[in-house]
């Protein structure tokens, strides 16, 4: 399978795009509403914060790290912020606050980067300690109280786009936009720079990397750091929609773009994935829980069935390993 | 051609208590394929490291290029002159392109620069091109096999401007046909005036190719020497400083049948194999990798089926499952990937030569009992003239024939009837090489079965009674190497 792909030049990317398309086109003939802008726009509107998410996530996927305390460093950041905003500043700012949140999620990002550097732990334990400390000091400090009192700029959405449609209009909002921004500046970090080279180099052998003169530290501390900036982005997006900041709203988030991350052609090795494969990952899996919402299958098979997407898509690529190993060789 | 292009001289180093490097001359000419021979620990490595810049040599050494002297080189400094070294792990990036991989020191030299792949492809065209290799600079280096993966290697040193390029046993992984081709480019690179050092445990190729020969013998010069009228015989001795034998085993020893093979054939693999092994005897079974030995050797040892033919053992016909069947049956199989699958690495000494047995090794039942196992490990270590310092120790803490010693010493531990040894000389000192040799010749004297797989036309010559030779898959010819000369039987494998 992986070969074919990689002959015929259509890689993970190319499958799942047309995957999705293919999804899109049987729902858009089973269905009434998936083939409207509306719902496009919202599928766009409610999976920016998992796609800021997931471009960060895939960054730390490729230098061969994992983080899965991302979601609730978010969280961290959304009371961190807020509390800054409206204690000592008197309410804050769109500017003010994005800013904020990327330097409180970097900070967060980075205390992971440090550990896992200056100490040399796996990275999955360091954030599963991480992933603790983090909610476990947000719950202590917030006794679990939201904070529904948020400032006017964060409350009000922002309309970007307002097109009119079968039932009343369609509107596409600010957190969309952010998400392009952050989609096409992590991109462009990893594919067009030397310096996003070196993290693919660096995940696929960190040896080499090492050797070649790369910067250990400089790897690790982008990765994390860059996750936990987008953390903090998406955590501020999250708030801005639900008009609200929840201490347990982002938790549970983790593994589910884990998973869409690895469907869009991440391994935990290193040294594979894509921008472009993270985000039509999540993707695919919200145009299944959409479809499946709108031809009324109950939610709680939303979770079975991902999971089954998911279990297909690594064993389907995985296929090459199953042939006999004198065909194997001949392939290699 | 005598041109110098570097001269190191008074080089020395000291770790701790060891002098691993005691006053040594190095010299390389421009445009020459010199060899830097001696056995593991000779300090080869250690002079490599010390004229790229990472090691610090004691003071008084003397860096000659051209007509300037140096009395110290950083790492900057020695690439700057244009010394690299490709190490055998070669240090590539598996997941990134052929081209990605020979431009990658851009990467880390201008990291903010926006990067072209146009630009890489190009340029790393201009590289292949400009030295007559065979590569597609859009293939994935994981796709590649490990000769092709050498020449990416070499395409990066040459793209960084290399002049001087150390290559750390380039050929270790090779087929012949491979190390040819490889030995073929080395050849032209001298040619445009590159000076190459090579450092090679095959004796053979090595004096084919190589203008003079280095050697080093326990950190000290023991002289450089032109190969012309150089054989090796007279280089295993200058590296070893013993006088090796070099003769094929006096009389052919066969007592019993002990293993039959009749028609054995597997699909893709191996037709119509038919031999018979008799207890005492040592069997050779050579030919060219890839010509269908080891897949034998695994149907043997009943990790693969056949698909037809049939196997007796003492008469009796064979049907392997698994291989815990084989082992059942006393056939052992020592692999020829000692590093990742003849031991587990980390793991100490004691639990690597007790693997195989560790259900008797069990007091009470159910529960092992170390003092078994030190036991059982202190006799093979004796046996085996095994130099350990604390069997607690990971095996990995071994030189390469001590390990290979270790391995053995796991299957031996199985009393084996029929023994299958997998190329068990690789990454194995020439000192040590014999070594091992005694050993086998022992165990076949006192009267297992020996399968010797081997595409070292010479170890198969001094030590097979009789030698099977085979090519794509079926044996073409048998050998009585006491009967013939090694040149002869080189030839039979490379025809």
């Amino acid at each position: 399978m992986r070969n074919l792909l990689s002959r015929t030049r259509i890689g993970t990317e190319g499958v799942l795009l047309g995957i999705i398309l293919a999804l899109s086109v049987v729902l858009a003939l089973t269905t009434d509403s998936f083939l409207s802008l509306q719902n496009l726009f919202d599928l766009l509107n409610n999976q920016s914060v998992n796609i800021i998410f997931a471009v960060g996530l895939v960054v730390v996927l490729i230098a061969g790290g994992i983080d899965i305390s991302f979601a609730v460093a978010a969280s961290v950041v959304q009371y961190v912020v807020m509390t800054v905003l409206i204690d000592t500043l008197g309410g804050g700012s769109w500017p003010l606050g994005i800013l904020l949140s990327m330097l409180v999620g970097t900070l967060l990002g980075l205390f992971n980067a440090l550990l896992i550097h200056r100490f040399r732990i796996v990275s999955i334990i360091v954030t599963i300690g991480t992933f603790n400390l983090f909610f476990g000091l947000l719950m202590y400090f917030t006794g679990g109280v939201s904070i529904y009192d948020i400032p006017d700029w964060l409350y009000y959405s922002i309309p970007l786009l307002d097109l009119p449609a079968e039932r009343g209009s369609a509107t596409l909002y600010f957190p969309a936009a952010v998400m392009t921004v952050m989609v096409v500046l992590t991109w462009f970090i990893l594919a067009r720079t030397g310096f996003g080279r070196t993290i693919y180099g660096f995940g696929s052998s960190p040896e080499a990397a090492r050797r070649s003169g790369v910067s250990v530290w400089k790897i690790h501390a982008f990765a994390y750091g860059w996750l936990g900036l987008c953390a903090g982005v998406a955590g501020l997006m999250q708030a801005h929609i639900v008009q609200e900041v929840v201490p347990n709203a982002l938790i549970g988030q983790e593994l589910p773009i884990l998973a869409a991350v690895v469907l869009g052609g991440a391994t935990l090795g290193g040294g594979r994935g894509s921008v472009l494969g993270a985000v039509l990952g999540v993707l695919l899996l919200a145009v299944v829980q959409n479809g499946l919402n709108l031809l009324g299958v109950t939610p709680y098979a939303f979770r079975m069935i991902v999971g089954l997407i998911i279990l297909i898509a690594i064993t389907t690529s995985n296929l090459g390993n199953l042939l006999p190993r004198s065909t194997r060789a001949k392939n290699v | 051609m005598s041109e110098i292009a570097i001269r190191a001289r008074h080089v020395s180093k000291v770790f701790g208590q060891s002098r691993v490097l005691d006053d040594v001359e190095f010299e390389l000419r421009r445009g020459e394929v010199l060899c830097l021979a001696g056995e593991n620990g000779c300090g080869k490595s250690t002079l490599i490291k010390i004229i790229n810049g990472v090691y610090k040599p004691e003071p008084g050494i003397e860096f000659t290029f051209g007509d300037e002297t140096l009395s110290a080189i950083s790492p900057m400094e020695a690439r700057s002159r244009g010394i690299h070294v490709i190490w055998q792990d070669l240090a590539l990036f598996p997941h990134l392109t052929v081209a990605e991989n020979i431009v990658f020191d851009d990467y880390v030299s201008t990291p903010w620069r926006p990067i072209s792949y146009k630009e890489a492809l190009t340029q790393s065209r201009e590289i292949i091109q400009q030295f007559g290799l065979n590569l597609d600079p859009t293939a994935r280096v994981d796709g590649l096999s490990i000769a092709h993966r050498q020449l990416v290697a070499i395409c990066r040193v040459l793209r960084a401007g290399a002049s001087i390029i150390f290559m750390d046993e380039p050929t270790a992984s090779l087929t012949y046909k491979e190390v040819q081709a490889l030995l073929a480019i080395t050849r032209s690179l001298a040619e445009k005036g590159i000076s190459i050092v090579l450092v090679s445990h095959r004796l053979a190729e090595v004096l084919e190719v190589c203008q003079r020969v280095t050697v080093l013998r326990n950190g000290l010069l023991v002289g450089t020497y032109p190969t012309v009228g150089m054989t090796q015989a007279r280089l295993s001795t200058l590296m070893t400083g013993l006088e090796l034998e070099f003769t094929p085993r006096a009389e052919t020893h066969q007592g019993q049948p002990v293993l039959e093979l009749k028609h054995l054939s597997r699909q893709g693999e191996f037709e119509d194999v038919s031999f018979t092994l008799h207890r005492g005897e040592i069997l050779g079974l050579t030919g060219l990798l890839g010509a269908g030995r080891t897949e034998i050797a695994h149907a043997i040892f009943g990790m693969t089926r056949p698909t037809s033919g049939e196997m007796r053992k003492d008469g009796l016909p064979l049907k392997l499952r698994s291989n815990r069947d084989a082992v059942r049956h006393k056939i052992a199989y020592l692999s020829e990937d000692r590093l990742h699958l003849g031991l587990v690495q980390n793991q100490s000494i004691n639990m690597n030569s007790a693997v195989t047995v560790l259900p008797s090794l069990e007091k009470p039942r159910g529960f092992l009992s170390p003092r078994r196992i030190r036991a059982l490990t202190a006799h093979w270590v004796e046996q085996l003239k095994t130099k350990v310092s604390d069997a607690e120790l990971a095996v990995s803490s071994l030189s390469g024939g001590n390990q290979q010693r270790i391995a053995l010493a796991k299957w031996l531990a199985t009393k084996p009837e029929v023994l299958i040894l997998d190329c068990p000389t690789i990454g194995v000192d020439v000192g040590a090489k014999s070594g091992i040799f005694d050993i086998i010749r022992d165990l076949a004297d006192q009267g297992v079965a020996i399968i010797l797989i081997s595409d070292e036309a010479g170890e198969i010559w001094m030590n097979a009674d009789r030698a099977l030779v085979l090519r794509e898959g079926r044996i073409t010819t048998e050998v009585i190497p006491s009967e013939t000369t090694e040149e002869a039987l080189e030839a039979i494998i490379n025809a």
